[in-house]
């Protein structure tokens, strides 16, 4: 994945907020990356415009060598079906369905057949496979997230997006869906770009950019939680 | 993505469940006009095959006027001639035939009361021979054989405490005469005859009575073997007289089953429009429950979306949602239609329209019309909000409190209701207005432009909500303290949801204003008229008010002593310029009973009729453009032909006068009908109106059991009835469609409650009690209604105003009582819907409702 030069503007004339002034990032396969930022600093609506939810002032952004900013809201769909996996802060699991088919929808929504044999093994390692018949309102929050993961992953895509993964989870918790974050990339090559603003959430990733007003500002490989922190510290004073 | 639209309703099931009794009670409606109408029709259809079973051919009397009354009672049918029997018999085909009079008696209970009075009496007379055809078969005692003898059918005789050996009075041409009941009888081939009473008769008692001495009302004929029917009525019809018909068993079967289809047809589109109604307000439930489903579940769809749903995939989840909810809905509509059906029928009844019945009938036609138009209506009813579901950015997976974009159509709600209300109105002067168009073509600008007057209304609420709140929650604040103001602001929160709510009531509530005001002018101007034209002291009508009784009723009262003048209006259909129209016939004296304006002759006119004379009243003279000396033809179903001159134009008031449109004198008029009988006998007495004079009459009167005395106030209490007991049959079947509303007031305010669980946690956790949730819902919900009724009793009397207008109405009454009335009900309505949303907000564990996401 490849963004250019992405810049956004809210609203115009003099009350306009330019949340993003210029962005430009390139994401390798296999390779997990994290923004951060502080509230305001641009992360989610750079996140936003990764994904094609939301279109760029100017900018382009290539997924699979297909550039999404200009594409139609038929042909994005399409596109979000094969290449993209979402996990979200809020879960967003479909109440009335099971773990099970919560994590089959993306494959229910394109009519294709799933891979049971790759299906049971993503429920094995996301640690859900026993819970599999049960509703969302029956699992705890760290269980929601690992079946929205299992979701985000089942169909391959080129790329996964989270957004503040660990937000809504005790600490405890977090770790744990951190853990298999990083244990995606590791095991299945899984590409995620992953936006937080917790310094411990970056520090699994291989590589952290750090976003403040706008702008990429700083970027970390393979970084400590200290050493986030203190980027943290230095762009918040 | 079907399964997950299926499970999603599933999870779902008391919102689903909700949205589809909109629907259910429209089908019900359908389904059951259908059942019950198709029941009627097979009840009439096997009377009259069962009654011609055996008759190869039917000869009977054909009204020279054309309407025709194929069971040969009708009062003005002409009877055949006792020779034409001997003469059909004479003819080589014929194996049997059998003379009968077949005519109109009420049975008098032993209250002294006519058994029927809404259903007819029959009469029959019985032979050995006419029993081949007959299809009355005996369930106790002997047919009847001397000339005092009656048979009664046996449901009457249960049911009114009579049994073989009694006696019963019978009232046919005269007084009342008593009989000796010898058996009873049963009619074959269905279960009830509706109210209808049936008396059978000796031959000659039969003809005595009904003054038809060696006639016949009907000659059934069996052909001998090898003769086919068609044969048979080509050798009768040379003899049969020129008010004589012949037609086959079978096709008198089903003339006779076509004449009264023609009036079942009436019922059963009459039945249809308040089912049509309850749909359309069914169908702004409907819209408002997805809206407000879809709404919720913005956050839902978005997920799908970025899950990589098409807006089209989104788009048929909903769609499918509704063809669901439709086809559910429709099933159990139309099956409770058949249980509405009975309903209908008990209703009916109880207004007076008793109609004979058998199993019931379940045609296809019933099915497929009943699950076609509630699955229709749903789905169509659901476009809109799927139009809006598919608006639903994916963004809005991540946003919290995500709201659903304002509808593209929102912002040309003003503008666009009031195109909509102008072209409505256009439509409406134009159905009602216009001359020189079609009737289906006005009927369908009227039908189309009060649709369109009430999507107008509907489109303009969301705008009048925040001020109309304003001023309807002002009460509940009083009244509710803190709930109620809260419920004030709750109420105006989301205008267009409010707005769609309270419109499926205002349709109801328009619609009965409508006919309220309408019923109260017509009721005003009938008093006007009694009290202008009614210039006697008593009058004489028939038990029900409507019926024309007997001439003898009038001539029993003469004789009472202190009688100055009693004076009948007889009528009668005739064929006046070509036209079948009433024509009445004033008793010398009506001139001292009964006044009115006269645009040409004057008060004496009524006198002055003699043999040659005619009055008209003025609308008829203008629309006929009659002058006083133009000549005026009137045929009588007897086949006479009068040749009358217009002596004077009355002008009666707008509610009528007992004239009519066409009189002529009685004596005129009693040479030419062979049963002439009275509408009214007006009294005038010396001494007025007193116990005394009650008296005197009543006891003349004792021999009629159908007849009524009354003074000028009964008179007009009386005459009402039929008004009333039509706006009363009127009222129940427009509170359906009020129902319907009240399901969706329900249904808004059970999503509300849920959609505010945090809210109300909130509430519940600053001190708010249980009591106070509830009576904020049930403020919510009443203000909701009267913000129903705000928009439909002005509507309703817009509506009123341009029909009156249509109609040429003159008095234009605003019943205050009646609308307070109306006011009262929505109230009431909002009460009824806010119990159960009411209980479940009351019900919420606070603690739950505050973490809940």
């Amino acid at each position: 994945m490849v963004a250019r030069e992405l810049t956004r503007r809210y609203g115009e004339g003099p009350t306009a907020v330019e949340a993003l002034r210029g962005v430009s990032l390139e994401v390798t396969p296999g390779e997990l990356v994290a923004i951060m930022g502080p509230s305001g600093s641009g992360k989610s609506t750079l996140m936003h415009s990764l994904a094609g939810l939301d279109r760029p002032t100017t900018g382009t952004v290539d997924i699979a060598g297909t550039e999404i900013t200009s594409l139609s809201d038929a042909k994005l769909t399409l596109l979000r079906r094969k290449h993209i996996g979402f996990v979200f802060q809020f879960f967003n699991l479909l109440p009335m369905l099971t773990a099970e088919e919560n994590v089959l929808l993306p494959e229910t929504i394109a009519g294709t057949r799933p891979d049971r044999a790759w299906l049971d093994d993503l429920l094995t390692r996301t640690g859900i496979a026993d819970r599999r018949s049960h509703r969302p309102s029956e699992l705890s929050g760290g269980q929601q997230q690992r079946v929205a993961i299992a979701r985000a992953l089942v169909t391959r895509p080129t790329i996964v997006l989270a957004d503040e993964p660990t937000g809504n989870l005790d600490s405890k918790t977090g770790g744990e869906i951190l853990d298999l974050m990083r244990a995606s990339a590791d095991d299945f090559g899984q590409t995620i770009v992953m936006v937080t603003h917790e310094a411990r959430a970056a520090s699994i990733a291989d590589r952290i950019l750090f976003l403040a007003d706008g702008l990429i500002v700083k970027q970390l490989t393979e970084a400590t939680s200290a050493e986030v922190l203190d980027v943290m510290a230095t762009l918040q004073s | 993505m079907i399964r997950v639209a299926l499970k999603g309703l599933l999870g779902r099931k008391l919102r689903a469940a909700l949205t589809a009794i909109a629907i259910v009670l429209g089908v019900a409606m359908i389904s059951g006009t259908f059942v019950l109408t198709d029941t009627i029709k097979a009840a009439f259809s096997s009377v009259f095959t069962q009654a011609y079973k055996n008759a190869d051919a039917v000869i009977t009397g054909k009204s020279a006027i054309g309407n025709n009354n194929n069971n040969g009672n009708g009062p003005g049918t002409p009877s055949l001639p006792g020779s034409l029997l001997a003469r059909v018999q004479a003819l080589p085909q014929v194996s049997l035939a059998a003379g009968a009079i077949n005519d109109q008696a009420q049975l008098v209970g032993h209250d002294g009361k006519v058994i029927s009075r809404a259903s007819p009496g029959l009469a029959f007379s019985h032979t050995d021979v006419g029993q081949h055809f007959s299809p009355l078969s005996l369930t106790s005692g002997t047919w009847p054989s001397a000339p005092g003898d009656v048979d009664i059918d046996a449901a009457t005789a249960t049911k009114n405490g009579f049994a073989v050996g009694q006696e019963i009075g019978v009232i046919a041409r005269g007084p009342v005469e008593r009989f000796r009941i010898v058996g009873t009888v049963k009619f074959a081939g269905v279960s009830s005859l509706g109210g209808a009473t049936l008396a059978i008769f000796t031959l000659p008692t039969a003809q005595r009575l009904f003054h038809k001495q060696g006639r016949y009302d009907e000659i059934d004929v069996a052909a001998k073997r090898g003769v086919a029917p068609a044969a048979l009525v080509s050798a009768i019809r040379p003899l049969l007289p020129a008010d004589g018909q012949v037609r086959t068993g079978q096709a008198q079967a089903q003339q006779a089953t076509k004449d009264t289809s023609g009036f079942l047809n009436i019922i059963q589109d009459f039945l249809l429009a308040f089912g049509g109604i309850a749909l359309f307000v069914g169908s702004f439930v409907i819209a408002n429950t997805l809206s407000i489903t879809i709404a919720q579940r913005t956050r839902e769809l978005a997920t799908l979306r970025t899950l990589g749903a098409t807006r089209r995939q989104v788009r048929r989840s909903v769609m499918l949602e509704a063809l669901v909810i439709g086809t559910a809905a429709s099933v159990v509509g139309l099956f409770l239609g058949l249980g509405l059906a009975r309903a209908l029928n008990a209703l009916f009844v109880s207004f007076g329209i008793d109609l004979p019945q058998t199993g019931a009938v379940f045609k296809g036609r019933t099915i497929v019309i009943s699950l076609v138009v509630g699955i229709l209506i749903t789905m169509l009813a659901a476009l809109r909000p799927a139009l809006r579901s598919t608006r639903v950015p994916p963004i809005a997976a991540v946003r919290e409190g995500a709201l659903l974009p304002p509808s593209r159509f929102a912002r040309f709600g003003l503008s666009g209701g009031l195109a909509t209300i102008a072209a409505s109105v256009a439509l409406l002067l134009i159905g009602l207005l216009a001359g020189g168009l079609s009737t289906g073509i006005r009927l369908l600008a009227v039908g189309v432009g009060a649709l369109a007057l009430f999507g107008g209304v509907a489109m303009l609420a969301p705008t009048l909500v925040p001020p109309l709140v304003g001023v309807l929650g002002r009460p509940s604040r009083r009244l509710g303290g803190a709930a109620g103001g809260l419920a004030q602001g709750n109420a105006a929160r989301n205008p267009a949801r409010t707005a769609s709510t309270a419109s499926a009531l205002m349709i109801g509530l328009a619609l009965v204003t409508l006919v309220g005001v309408l019923a109260a002018g017509l009721r005003s101007r009938f008093e006007d008229s009694v009290n202008k034209v009614f210039v006697a002291d008593y009058a004489i009508t028939a038990t029900n008010n409507f019926s024309p009784i007997s001439v003898a009723s009038a001539e029993a009262v003469r004789r009472v002593p202190g009688v100055n003048v009693v004076a009948g209006v007889r009528a009668g259909s005739a064929r006046v310029l070509g036209s079948t129209t009433n024509l009445t016939a004033p008793e010398p004296g009506a001139s001292r009973v009964i006044s009115v304006d006269w645009t040409a002759g004057n008060r004496q006119t009524p006198e002055r009729l003699g043999a040659r004379g005619a009055f008209v009243s003025k609308d008829y003279a203008d629309a006929q453009h009659l002058r006083v000396g133009s000549s005026v033809t009137i045929e009588t179903p007897s086949g006479a032909v009068l040749h009358q001159t217009v002596i004077g134009i009355a002008n009666p008031p707008k509610g009528g006068s007992p004239y009519g449109s066409v009189a002529i004198s009685s004596a005129t008029f009693d040479a030419a009908y062979p049963n002439p009988q009275n509408l009214y006998t007006f009294i005038d007495m010396q001494g007025g109106v007193s116990p005394a004079n009650t008296q005197a009459l009543t006891a003349a009167l004792s021999g009629f059991p159908d007849a009524k005395l009354q003074t000028k106030a009964q008179f007009t209490r009386n005459q009402e009835q039929g008004l009333n007991s039509l706006l009363n049959l009127l009222y129940v079947l427009l509170s359906l469609s009020i129902v319907v509303s009240l399901f969706g007031i329900v249904n808004t305010l059970v999503l509300t409650v849920f959609e505010r669980t945090r809210e109300l946690g909130m509430l519940r956790a600053v001190g708010m009690s249980r009591r106070q949730v509830r009576r904020m819902i049930r403020h919510e919900s009443v203000i909701t209604s009267l913000l129903g009724a705000a928009l439909g009793i002005p509507v309703g009397v817009v509506l009123a105003l341009l029909v009156g207008a249509a109609i040429k109405y003159p008095a234009f009454t605003i019943p205050v009582g009646t609308l307070v009335v109306f006011v009262v009900a929505a109230i009431f309505v909002g009460v009824v819907a806010a119990i159960l949303p009411a209980r479940r907000a009351g019900r919420l564990n606070v603690l739950e409702a505050l973490q809940y996401e």
